[in-house]
């Protein structure tokens, strides 16, 4: 009994290390931005005055309604370009198929915002496509006019989100369903709207609550396309231009955090029930049916039509970050190395910095992420699953909000040199830590799932300690499903910029995204900026490989061992 | 739909069908007649289904035919072919009620939305269901969710109906019950049915005749009684109701490539003077109205089945006894 004493008072100590890392970087900072929302300005006593403010303000209400516009076009579109495809893939006998599948990473490789200045360039009011429109049919088409912009670079970068999720559902049906369907006499597309579709419901709004929130969230992108009037970018430009002491970007940060959890319990509510779990009882997949060579030919039309468009900002991003000069014409002027030079240059700092952030977020969260996964899974400590939920709870908060919370919460903190915590650099690791916390948690709860117990149990049937058992058995053979957390997580990382815009205090803090969004803001610093996104590119698409090599290696390794 | 349809017959020729590299269906021939009750009768694996799915249209065959009323329907893809099927799953759709799932067919084939309800309404009435009209699926139990599958399939009046296994999701007590309904409503509905099971005991009491299969092959085709005094092979003797098998040099000389068999209630037990089938009992077991022994015969165990008496003599194990067979109950055949 003495040991079981020692082993859970190791565990607690373990659970109350994180409990305090996620109270003081999470709920901390969160639980203070609610807080000043709800307390009149210079410290009175709770209020609701702020919110009446805000819809009052016409700027603000505006802001909300563009939002909300922007969001559910977004997912409008998306939807658009999701349907043939999934359609396209799971039911047809289609050799373009797996390249849509690969349509899948490109929104982890590269964010919306990284991409926003080249297609503005390529479809903007005088970018390449209306140029060429103008001269041969004399019209031109406002793809990235206000909003519209916005709504078209998010829709191309995030239908993949609604495209893997209804894919994964629609392969999930048993076939029957769709085959007693046939039985009794409709077959195509009326068979694919009333059955295999209302059946698919659950994946796709999934995947569409994803995209709603995502773009709900989105700072960046609207704001280098010059969209000020949404709301995510109001927070951003009300704390940055009146202080951190004005309470309307507080209100805002509330609103955002109570459309995220609002849209995310109304998916709950519209899927209650809905949980079909109609998967296969044996047998395969439906019978794919082959295309005709005419229905072929239009199916390539399509993919090769949204591939176009996805390839966009990519190809767009490399033209810029060659190009001499770019504008008023269909491509630019002349090709250069000197960007590249330039960010390895004297930017380069950018480039260490989001290294180093990176590598350290992602190690804080497979550290946190492994041990969460660890308590929950394999410990009866009383409480552990709040860990878990505390920890998840960060995918409702908007990356500005937990920025802002940051600046709120630490500023007023010194270090004994007198500066403020919040304009550490660390802090910027800690945010994005806490950002990615969620996702390094689910990739720690799947390798251990995949552990079986019994093998820990046989360790300590041979006289390991708990310690010893974990330290020896656990973690060498979580290795794998670690690593591929750990890649994914860094990747991600890479390219956060919503909460690091707000807590950069200094350009030679600043990580590459920072850097990026900075120079696309003039025109003298696009190319630069352009380079710096093909690294940013680059990078992640290398540890999206690494974690997939890494994820595949624990596979076989655990195929031969068991 | 209450009305007796015009029945159509069914004719399968020359069926060959191979999924890959494994020959699922071997020169399947079959005729059914119209409006009868007809079983595929044959264990887990022999291709049942597949030969149900290839005349819903499902499955493509390599060679051979499939009639329906004369016509070959190899060109009507499955939703053209008006033959009802009813899945092992039942395959009903969850995310539509009862009546709606029942209306689907109907609505496919866009009638009137008068005559739909009316249909449904006759249809959910025929299977005794039209209180749950209004109800999900996962609301139902399972026999009633195999009374939807079948309301659903009647209700487009199809030429005939395919029931794939309809009984293996229910206990065994609503079996007994629900095979005598689905009988009846066939009756009823005069439908040339085609009923896949596993189960011997669902083909006979139901079926105006079986198809025995085995590997893909059919190896019998007869009414329930004809393939239990007559089976044609070894195969369909030991799968329809239990079978003594016995070789060359075993007491009585058997024809090359033959063996011969016999029902354990056709034996009797006797002294061993004279008779060629002699050992040893075994085992014995009491089963109320009959007593079962095993008896040792050469080299293979026997089963003989003695009716009990009260007050009756009964071997015990360790016996020698003769098993003694009247000529006409021995039959000789091949594998
Ligand atoms: N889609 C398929 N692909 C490959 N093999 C199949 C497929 N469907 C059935 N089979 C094989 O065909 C054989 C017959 O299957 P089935 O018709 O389902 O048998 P039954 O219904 O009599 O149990 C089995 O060996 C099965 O494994
Ligand atoms: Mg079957």
């Amino acid at each position: 009994m003495a040991l079981a004493g020692t082993r859970s008072a190791g565990q607690a100590t373990l659970a109350l290390a994180i409990a305090l890392f996620l109270g003081v970087f999470l709920v901390v900072p969160v639980a203070t931005v609610v807080y000043v929302a709800f307390t009149e300005k210079g410290g009175g006593g709770l209020t609701l005055v702020n919110f009446l403010d805000f819809a009052r303000t016409d700027l603000f209400v505006r802001s909300f309604w563009n939002s909300v516009y922007v969001s559910a076009m977004t997912v409008v579109w998306a939807s658009a370009l999701a349907l043939p495809l999934a359609y396209l893939t799971t039911r047809f006998e289609f050799r373009g198929a797996m390249l849509v599948q690969t349509l899948g990473f490109l929104p982890l490789v590269m964010p919306p915002f990284v991409g926003a200045v080249a297609m503005q360039l390529l479809f903007g009011r005088n970018g390449s496509v209306n140029l060429l429109l103008d001269e041969w049919l004399g019209i031109k088409i406002g793809f990235m006019e206000g909003l519209n912009g916005v709504i078209f670079l998010q829709a191309i970068h995030y239908f993949p989100f609604i495209l893997v999720n209804l894919s994964a559902a629609l392969r999930n049906i048993d076939r029957a369903m769709e085959e007693a369907a046939q039985n009794l006499g409709s077959h195509g597309l009326r068979l694919f709207r009333r059955i295999a579709l209302p059946l698919a419901l659950p994946g796709f709004i999934a995947g569409a609550s994803l995209v709603f929130v995502k773009v709900f969230d989105d700072v960046a992108t609207p704001l280098l396309l010059n969209v000020k009037e949404m709301l995510a970018p109001q927070a951003y430009l009300r704390i940055t231009s009146i202080g951190i002491d004005d309470p309307m970007g507080y209100v805002i940060s509330v609103v955002l955090i109570g459309v995220a959890v609002a849209t995310m319990w109304a998916s709950a509510l519209v899927l209650k029930g809905k949980d079909y779990a109609t998967t296969q009882r044996g047998g395969g997949g439906l019978a794919r049916r082959k295309l005709k060579p005419r229905e072929s030919a239009l199916a390539y039309a399509v993919v090769i039509l949204i591939l176009t468009l996805v390839l966009a900002p990519h190809v767009g991003l490399l033209l810029l970050s060659f190009a001499t000069v770019w504008s008023y014409s269909p491509l630019p002027d002349g090709y250069t190395l000197a960007h590249y030079a330039r960010v390895l240059g004297d930017s380069s700092g950018y480039i260490k910095n989001t290294l180093l952030y990176s590598s350290l977020a992602a190690g804080i969260d497979v550290v946190i992420g492994g041990a969460i996964a660890y308590l929950v899974l394999r410990t009866k400590l009383p409480g552990r699953q709040w860990l878990d939920w505390a920890a998840s709870t960060a995918l409702a908060v908007p990356g500005v909000v937990l920025g802002i919370g940051y600046l709120r919460a630490f500023y007023g903190v010194k270090m004994p040199d007198g500066t403020p915590l919040a304009a550490l650099w660390i802090v910027i690791v800690l945010a994005i830590a806490i950002r990615r916390l969620p996702y390094a948690l689910r990739a720690a709860y799947a390798a251990l799932q995949q552990i079986s117990v019994s093998l820990e149990e046989a360790a300590e049937n041979l006289g390991a300690t708990k310690a010893r058992t974990v330290r020896r058995i656990v973690i060498p053979l979580m290795t794998g499903g670690l690593l591929a957390g750990f890649v994914t997580s860094f990747a991600t990382a890479a390219v956060e910029l919503s909460a690091v815009l707000i807590l950069v205090q200094s350009n030679s803090d600043a990580p590459l995204a920072y850097g990026l969004y900075v120079l696309m803001q003039t025109p003298a610093g696009r190319g630069a900026g352009a380079a710096l996104g093909v690294i940013a590119v680059v990078l992640v698409a290398i540890c999206m490989g690494l974690a997939q090599l890494a994820a595949d290696r624990s596979q076989r390794a655990r195929g031969l061992d068991i | 739909m209450s009305k007796p349809v015009r029945a159509v017959g069914i004719e399968i020729a020359g069926v060959n069908l191979s999924y890959g590299t494994t020959h699922v269906l071997k020169n399947v021939d079959l005729s059914v007649r119209p409006g009868e009750l007809f079983a595929f009768l044959g264990p887990s694996g022999c291709g049942k289904t597949t030969l149900l799915r290839l005349i819903a249209g499902f499955a493509q065959a390599e060679t051979g035919r499939v009639l329906l009323d004369g016509r070959d329907v190899a060109p009507l893809p499955p939703w053209k072919r008006d033959v009802g099927m009813v899945f092992q799953s039942y395959a009903l759709w969850p995310h539509m009620t009862v009546a709606k799932n029942v209306a689907f067919g109907l609505e496919e084939r866009r009638l009137p939305r008068a005559e739909i309800d009316r249909r449904v309404a006759e249809a959910l009435d025929l299977v005794g269901l039209s209180d749950y009209a209004g109800r999900r699926p996962a609301q139902l139990s399972g026999g009633q969710q195999q009374r939807v599958a079948v309301a659903r399939t009647i209700a487009i009046e199809p030429k005939v109906l395919l029931l794939d296994e309809p009984l293996s999701n229910l206990d065994a007590k609503m079996r007994v019950s629900v095979r005598r309904e689905l009988r009846a409503l066939q009756q009823r509905l005069g439908l040339t049915t085609i009923f896949v099971t596993h189960d011997q005991e669902e083909a006979n009491t139901i079926c105006d005749r079986i198809a025995v299969m085995d590997a893909g092959t059919v190896r019998q085709v007869g009414t329930p009684m004809e393939l239990y005094e007559n089976p044609a092979n070894l195969f369909v003797a030991s799968f329809l109701g239990s079978a003594n098998i016995l070789g060359d040099g075993d007491g009585i000389p058997v024809p090359a490539g033959k063996r011969l068999v016999f029902r354990p209630q056709h034996a009797t037990l006797s002294s061993i003077d004279g008779v060629p089938l002699r050992g040893p009992v075994t085992h014995r077991e009491f089963l109320g109205a009959t007593v079962r022994y095993n008896v040792q015969v050469g080299g293979s165990e026997i089963l003989v089945e003695t009716p009990f008496q009260s007050g009756g003599e009964l071997r015990t194990v360790g016996d020698m006894v003769g098993v003694a067979l009247p000529p006409e109950r021995m039959l000789y055949l091949p594998a």
